[in-house]
């Protein structure tokens, strides 16, 4: 079998203007980063936001979060993936859609479609997430917000989130990483994160193996140390008196 | 005189007991295996593609069944079992060097860079690689793609060659690497893209797939001219041979004519259009001196 | 939208959910050995054995299954004939299978040691006093009780396991969304396939996890 190993292939011209491979690496990175941290954002707030009302008494209220959740989990992230690309924006109304086809550029335009994907799919994982974390703090911390005058919001703002987000750190990390390497299935649609970047580099080097494992490595590092580093934040914010959850 | 004789007796006898015995590489593995995997398209129309059902139809895979044959005569096999393995541009050239296929006939340009990782089977088709846009885009050729979205499939000779273009007129153009054909064009009919840079006879075969084909035109002055081959593993002379046999054969008996008039110039799957493609000298001039080279080194 | 297409392509979409259930069966079988045998090392006093099990789950943990499986594709045939000196002809499905279940043990792994983890040492310390080896211990004693109790657990990733399938689409491999896309392509109905392809996958995912709620309730009350 004829492989031709090359380990300095990443600083070897790519033939286009000036760039070597390892900006292709650099460049793709800094997607996958984008597209993780934008998906967070989105799946926070609407996590936040489902995971408060499936606590409520109100059964509507709670019934369209357990909607959310359900709808959302139960449909693979590569057939959401393709709704989001494929067949929302054909039905934006005009002018939106030539806005959203023709005006943004290609790249901006598949970026919306994965973040839109990436932090729907989340926010329904951190919905539950926020939701244990309500329901895991005593009952008697509710009753006493309330007993104090304060109403369901401010007694939400103030005294439960603040604690629920504390004791559900863990989970949090793990489906932080889980957005990180979820955001690889950009790769299927044609934006340029690290995963596309390396089939790329695969295909115009012909060096495989060396492309893969600079990919796997930079995932590997990433992900170790953001673990670590969450596990330090969990140690310094942890609520006395309460156990936090387990996450994995 | 005798020495010679001597010589090409021992030859004769080397090459009959050769064949019998020292069969290597894929020749080898098809024989134990009784299966040939064979890589095909998903959407290269009329070249290898999934009109229905998996099993993949086309211009190209009669060229795949062509050599399976000969193949069946080299081995003296009367039938091999044929696996058939999907491959997008981007994964037909590791997937022959790994060994997952054996040889993929679908829409592959043989250049001298792709020669480095793999070897191309005699030529079978002539392209050059062009435009295809709305008629009423007013796109004439690529210099008036100037800050406009273009698609082109990725790991193809198209997606270098407008990258490259991009970067050295400084065109300012947005290229979306899509995975298949019919994904690019998916790009071009939604309106992503104002034109889809691909080879002209791909173009083509996407137009006649089209919800209404007499929207779309092919323009612009092709980028280049390529020759289209099969791919085999390279360092493997025996199958390869074995190969442009098949194809030889396939030319000289007329065989390819009655081909290329069922996919170019007769209704096709799946909507039953006639792509109306008429040979062009480049494919004659190949068939009547089949080379396995590529079209620069001609 | 016209979904008449879909009717002729249905014993197509059979085909393809047919592979992605075989796909399935094998890889939740294997995922679970593979990561009963790891959360067995990762418990064991042997040091070295567990720091190997712990950096073989955390490496996998780490990295995108996207990445696994096209990494996978491409390599395993290389890596089979450095190993072997001969061509194997390892399809989309093998690899993807390899892939699946290399990657499936990790998560599995930490459900199983979890599930270990949670019966009372007193078992374990008994089973020794009846003169129960440790395979003996573990295999008649402790495993039994603890894939009991983790059943729900491992049915869940499975679930997740059932949707992740669809990601074999980068390698070509035509399972049941694969088919679906590939067909939409061809009759230029993508968007109808499509969301057929999602209703199917939303059917099966739900009922199955309302299974596994009930499965849980019933363990729960069996084991008070």
């Amino acid at each position: 079998m004829n492989y031709h190993w090359d380990w300095g292939i990443f600083f070897k011209s790519t033939g286009i203007g000036q760039e070597i491979y390892l900006h292709w690496f650099i460049t793709g990175l800094g997607w996958t980063v984008a597209l993780s941290l934008s998906g967070w954002l989105i799946a926070m707030l609407l996590g936040t936001v489902l995971g408060v009302l499936r606590t409520l008494p109100q059964r509507s209220l709670s019934a369209i979060g357990t909607a959310y959740v359900n709808l959302f989990r139960n449909v693979p992230l590569l057939v959401q993936l393709f709704v989001w690309y494929f067949i929302v924006p054909d039905y934006l109304p005009e002018p939106i859609q030539t806005w959203f086809k023709q005006g943004l550029k290609p790249e901006i335009s598949g970026f919306i479609s994965v973040v839109a994907c990436l932090g729907l799919f989340t926010a329904a994982r951190v919905c539950e997430q926020v939701r244990t974390g309500i329901q895991a703090l005593p009952r008697g911390q509710i009753n006493a917000a309330l007993a104090l005058g304060l109403n369901p919001w401010k007694t939400y703002r103030h005294v439960l989130l603040p604690q629920a987000f504390r004791i559900i750190i863990p989970p949090l990390t793990s489906e932080f990483l889980n957005i990180f390497k979820n955001s690889s299935v950009a790769s299927l649609i044609g934006l340029m994160d690290l995963l596309a970047q390396t089939k790329q580099t695969a295909e115009f080097t012909a060096n495989l193996f060396e492309a893969f494992t600079l990919a796997t490595l930079i995932y590997f590092t990433l992900n170790m140390s953001l673990m670590l580093m969450m596990r330090w934040l969990e140690k310094r914010v942890k609520v006395p008196g309460l156990i936090s959850l387990g996450g994995k | 005189m005798k020495k010679s004789l001597l010589v090409s007796l021992a030859i004769a006898s080397l090459f009959s007991t050769a064949q019998a015995a020292e069969l290597t590489g894929t020749l080898k593995k098809i024989k134990e295996s009784g299966t040939v995997v064979l890589g095909h398209r998903d959407s290269s129309i009329p070249f290898s593609y999934l009109a229905d059902g998996s099993k993949p139809v086309g211009f190209s895979v009669d060229i795949a069944n062509a050599i399976i044959d000969e193949v069946k005569k080299e081995l003296g096999l009367p039938a091999i079992k044929v696996q058939y393995n999907l491959v997008t541009s981007q994964t037909r050239i590791p997937l022959v060097q790994n060994g997952t296929v054996d040889v993929e006939c679908g829409s592959t340009t043989n250049n001298i860079e792709r020669q480095q990782q793999v070897a191309f089977t005699n030529g079978f088709f002539k392209i050059g690689t062009r435009l295809l846009t709305k008629k009423t885009s007013g796109i004439k050729d690529f210099a008036d793609l100037a800050g406009k979205n273009l698609v082109t499939t990725a790991g193809t000779t198209s997606e270098r060659q407008i990258k490259k273009l991009n970067e050295e007129k400084k065109l300012g153009m947005n290229i979306i690497s899509a995975k298949d054909h019919g994904e690019s064009f998916l790009m071009l009919e939604s309106g992503r893209a104002v034109a889809f840079m691909m080879d002209d006879v791909l173009l083509a075969g996407e137009m006649a797939k089209a919800k209404n084909p007499a929207d779309w035109a092919i323009v612009g002055t092709p980028q280049s001219s390529e020759i289209y081959g099969c791919m085999v593993r390279k360092d493997d002379p025996a199958f390869k041979a074995v190969a442009d046999r098949a194809l030889v054969n396939f030319f000289k008996s007329g065989r390819v004519n009655a081909s290329y008039t069922k996919w170019f110039q007769q209704p096709i799957p799946p909507k039953g259009l006639n792509m109306n493609f008429t040979m062009s000298e480049g494919l004659k001039a190949l068939i009547a001196k089949p080379t396995d080279k590529s079209a620069e080194q001609m | 939208m016209d979904f008449s297409s879909i009717v002729s392509a249905l014993p197509d979409l059979l085909q393809g959910m047919l592979l992605t259930l075989k796909l399935l069966v094998f890889a939740v079988a294997g995922g679970i050995a593979l990561g009963t045998l790891l959360a067995l090392a990762r418990l064991s006093s042997n040091r070295l054995l567990s720091f190997l099990a712990g950096f073989y789950v955390n490496y996998f943990r780490s990295i995108p299954l996207l990445l696994v499986i096209t990494w996978f594709y491409f390599i395993v045939p290389f890596m089979l004939a450095w190993a072997t000196g001969k061509m194997h002809p390892v399809g989309a499905f093998a690899s993807s299978l390899v892939a699946f279940m290399m990657f499936e043990a990790a998560y599995y792994c930490e459900i199983v040691r979890a599930g270990i983890q949670s019966i009372p040492k007193g078992q374990v310390n008994a089973a020794y006093a009846l003169g129960l080896n440790y395979h003996q211990a573990m295999r008649l004693v402790v495993l039994p009780q603890a894939f009991r109790k983790m059943a729900p657990l491992l049915l869940q990733q499975s679930i997740i396991l059932f949707q992740d399938t669809a990601l074999v689409y980068a390698v070509g491999l035509m399972d049941f969304l694969n088919t679906a896309r590939s067909r939409g392509d061809i009759t230029g109905q993508l968007h109808e396939f499509l969301l057929f392809a999602g209703v199917i996958y939303f059917v099966l995912s739900f009922i199955a996890s309302r299974i596994v709620l009930r499965l849980q309730s019933k363990l729960a009350v069996g084991q008070n």
